[in-house]
């Protein structure tokens, strides 16, 4: 398959760009945080993502989706990127959907014809410590009744105060640092003993710390097996980082061609300073490694859709090369433009929030690139 | 399976067989060094007979130039055939049975703009290797500024009779013939009084005078030209529109400078590093920070392999902007030194060693220093940046 988008996949690229630039540009972004609202999206957007057909991209068709696949989810990410559109698609419909699709088709049933009609959403409550980890999960679930008893603390749950279940993992067996013994739960809003503490982030998104006190649930709460939840939380976080990569791709591009704007626009010495070879330099520099980034991105997003073994690695390159890349698009975005760059008028300094915020999610670049590096056996 | 797929299939099946059963197993080793290169030309000297058996034989299959059209030597391969021979050499660890400015510069450029007659003339004997070529652009005067060239050729009927001088010009000294950029018109603006002659180098007006490198080899020379001659047939294109085959060859050169240093022969950086250095006691490079150096650059390492995937997915459908190139060159040689870098950073003082066995003559620190010249050549790094901002940027001058 070439290493570009398909005329369809180019088409929704389209559509969804349209959509974006019409109902949730920036404006949009900036009215959701000075209206101080509490939810961190406009559920009005939601439903419309869905009538687009945005939130059942990964949905297969038999299921009632569009039964696309992460390339096309990557094309409706990096346009919500490019926008700083707000938006629960990324836990919701590209990693729940994809955990939820090797997890049991009681809950398919029970989610994803709400996820597709816009109805729901879900969170992701992975990480325990400041920094991204998913081995070093240490959250309890004992076993108790014919279910179990969750014990601990999740962080960085985006929108996990909200949502109408959250995705859990937690620790059945083994010990913090083994993959094996930890298990997926679908803990749905409401939950007895599940306390959420929303913290507003630098991006303006809204992210929880929730805490576990001896909630109970089923064992059909279970996604996949017990002890054996690596399998699915794997899938999901391949999909999220892909989809991170993606939205990532989006932010960098979206600052980059903010500053290339106006370097062709504001004067000084009595010249336009993209004249300036320094600048030139730097943004010609930018855009290689824009490039770069974008090819490792749908290099991954088409290993994982082919199913291959090597999507895997891809990914990791992926999410390290564009939290890499975009942040550098930030900063450099924000040097270009001098002293507008750092003022809250100007739109470059909420991408530099987005961009810190997306990078850290499912692991920073050092993460990645350590992983590849153990892989790689060094 | 579709029909096309299965012909590839078999495609590769004989191809697997014909090079397992053709490729001498002292072929199959990784090149120690540039000596290991098989030049060709005129007045090449085969360090083997196998380095020769295997130059034949790839030439015969019309395989030294894999997707040129077969009447001129080529093996009229598709891409997709060309790409999967390369697989299945890489497979064996088989040798680039030639190498060649003549298969990577000239021949795109002939095959463009060359006049029937000129294909036939020139094409088969680079395809086999009999004849050896060298780029003449730069001068003293004009390196990035190459429009700026003062070389003359004033015509004489049949001929031109070229005066003046080039320098950088690799391998001058052994090649057998130059394609060479000369000013035809003094009087044009810079770009429009150039042309792109082709002549013999072995005449008494030819004189080229090695230079030596910081990596201790001589691959480029000062070349003079007093009154010599280059027949008219031999000119490329039309008179004074030599910029046009100068820029397109250009392209070609800077997509190859950019592929340079990812032969995947031999061990691998962090594999080098390891052995180097040591690792702890979970098996990981035990110095840290240096790991973290090599970890980082193997992500850009593999996400520039999939832009060069994408980059030439999208040449073939034809949907690029020629000025990806310039992108392409500046990556892909930045990344070629920095890794260069890193490998004299895990070798240590082991990787200093300029002439021991053990070092392969000071492979090592030869490469690295050799690297330096990849975001010079070709156009620098700097020229590549100017023509991105302005060609694809857009930015104002
Ligand atoms: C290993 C090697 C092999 C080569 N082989 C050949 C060959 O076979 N044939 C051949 O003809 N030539 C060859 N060259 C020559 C090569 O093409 C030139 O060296 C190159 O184009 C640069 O020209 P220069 O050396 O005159 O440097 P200069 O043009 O003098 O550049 C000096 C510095 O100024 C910078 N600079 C110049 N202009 C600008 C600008 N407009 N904006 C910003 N910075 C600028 C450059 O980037 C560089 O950093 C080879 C060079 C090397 C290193």
């Amino acid at each position: 398959m070439p290493l570009y988008l398909t005329e369809d996949q180019e088409m929704l690229r389209d559509s969804a760009s349209g959509f974006m630039a019409e109902k949730a540009p920036v404006a949009h972004l900036r009215k959701l945080r000075d209206s101080d609202d509490s939810i961190g999206h406009d559920p009005a957007l939601w439903k419309e993502f869905a009538e687009m057909g945005f939130t059942s991209i990964l949905i297969s068709e038999d299921e009632g989706g569009l039964g696309l696949g992460h390339v096309e989810a990557g094309v409706v990410l990096e346009e919500i990127g490019r926008n700083l559109t707000p938006s629960p698609l990324l836990s919701t419909g590209i990693a729940a959907v994809a955990a939820l699709q090797q997890g049991g088709k009681h809950h398919r049933d029970r989610w994803f014809p709400a996820i597709a009609a816009g109805d729901a959403t879900v969170a992701l409550a992975i990480d325990e410590g400041a920094k991204h980890g998913p081995a070093k999960t240490a959250m309890s679930a004992e076993r108790s009744g014919n279910g179990f008893r969750l014990t601990g603390r999740k962080q960085f749950v985006v929108g996990g105060h909200n949502a109408d279940m959250l995705i859990v993992a937690a620790r059945t067996g083994g010990a913090p640092g083994d993959s094996d013994g930890i298990t997926l739960f679908a803990v749905e809003k409401g939950a007895a003993g599940m306390t959420a503490d929303p913290r507003r982030l630098a991006d303006a998104s809204i992210a929880a710390r929730i805490e576990f006190d001896g909630v109970e649930v089923d064992a059909d709460a279970v996604i996949g097996e017990v002890d054996a939840g690596w399998g699915p939380l794997t899938a999901l976080l391949s999909a999220g980082r892909a989809g991170a990569s993606a939205e990532l791709l989006g932010v960098g591009q979206g600052a980059a061609d903010r500053t290339m704007a106006y370097l062709k626009e504001r004067k000084q010495f009595g010249v336009i300073i993209g004249t300036f070879q320094a600048l030139q330099h730097r943004a010609a520099h930018l855009y290689a490694e824009l490039e770069v980034a974008r090819a490792a991105t749908l290099k991954a997003q088409q290993l994982l859709d082919a199913g291959s073994s090597k999507a895997h690695g891809a990914v990791h390159t992926a999410k390290a090369m564009t939290g890499l890349t975009a942040q550098l698009a930030v900063q450099e975005g924000v040097q270009m433009h001098g002293g507008v760059g750092m003022t809250d008028e100007y739109d470059v300094g909420l991408y530099m929030k987005r961009a810190r915020t997306l990078a850290e999610l499912f692991g920073d670049a050092n993460y990645h690139a350590d992983r590849l590096a153990r892989e790689a056996g060094y | 399976m579709p029909a096309a797929d299965a012909d590839l299939d078999s495609f590769r099946a004989d191809t697997r067989a014909w090079l397992e059963e053709n490729c001498p197993p002292e072929m199959r080793t990784p090149m120690k060094g540039d000596a290991d290169q098989c030049w060709g030309g005129r007045n090449f000297t085969f360090q083997s007979d196998a380095q020769k058996l295997w130059l034949e034989r790839m030439a015969a299959k019309g395989w030294t130039v894999p997707d040129w059209p077969t009447e001129y030597g080529g093996g009229g391969l598709s891409r997709e055939e060309t790409k999967i021979l390369r697989q299945e050499m890489a497979r064996l660890g088989a040798r680039l049975p030639l190498s060649s400015f003549g298969i990577w510069m000239l021949g795109p450029a002939l095959l463009k703009y060359g006049t029937e007659a000129q294909k036939q003339e020139h094409l088969p004997p680079i395809a086999r290797g009999e004849i050896r070529w060298c780029q003449g652009y730069s001068e003293p005067g004009a390196g990035s500024d190459l429009a700026g060239l003062q070389t003359r050729a004033v015509d004489a009927g049949d001929h031109y009779v070229i005066n003046g001088q080039k320098v950088w010009t690799s391998y001058a000294d052994k090649a057998d013939w130059i394609f060479c950029l000369v000013r035809t018109n003094p009087d044009a603006p810079k770009h429009q009084g150039i042309s792109f002659i082709l002549f013999d180098m072995d005449q008494p007006g030819v004189e080229p005078k090695p230079i030596r490198l910081i990596s201790g080899s001589s691959p480029f020379c000062e070349t003079f030209f007093t009154d010599a001659r280059a027949e008219k047939r031999n000119l490329v294109h039309e008179e004074n529109k030599g910029w046009d085959v100068a820029k397109y060859l250009l392209g070609h050169e800077r997509e190859m400078i950019s592929g340079m240093g990812h032969d995947g022969a031999g061990k691998t950086l962090p594999q080098m590093a390891v052995e180097a250095v040591g690792a702890d006691a979970e098996g990981r490079l035990a110095d840290p920070l240096m790991r973290a150096d090599i970890a980082l650059f193997e992500v850009r390492a593999a996400a520039y392999r999939a832009q060069g995937e994408r980059f030439n997915d999208e040449w073939k459908a034809g949907r690029l902007n020629p000025a990806q190139a310039s992108m392409m060159k500046y990556y892909g040689t930045e990344l070629n030194k920095r890794r260069n870098e890193l490998v004299m950073a895990a070798g240590g003082s082991d990787a200093l060693e300029w002439e021991s066995d053990d070092s392969d003559g000071g492979k090592k620190a030869r490469d690295w220093l050799r690297s330096k010249g990849n975001s010079i050549e070709g156009g620098t790094s700097e020229i590549q940046l100017n023509i991105v901002a302005k060609r694809i940027l857009e930015l104002p001058s």
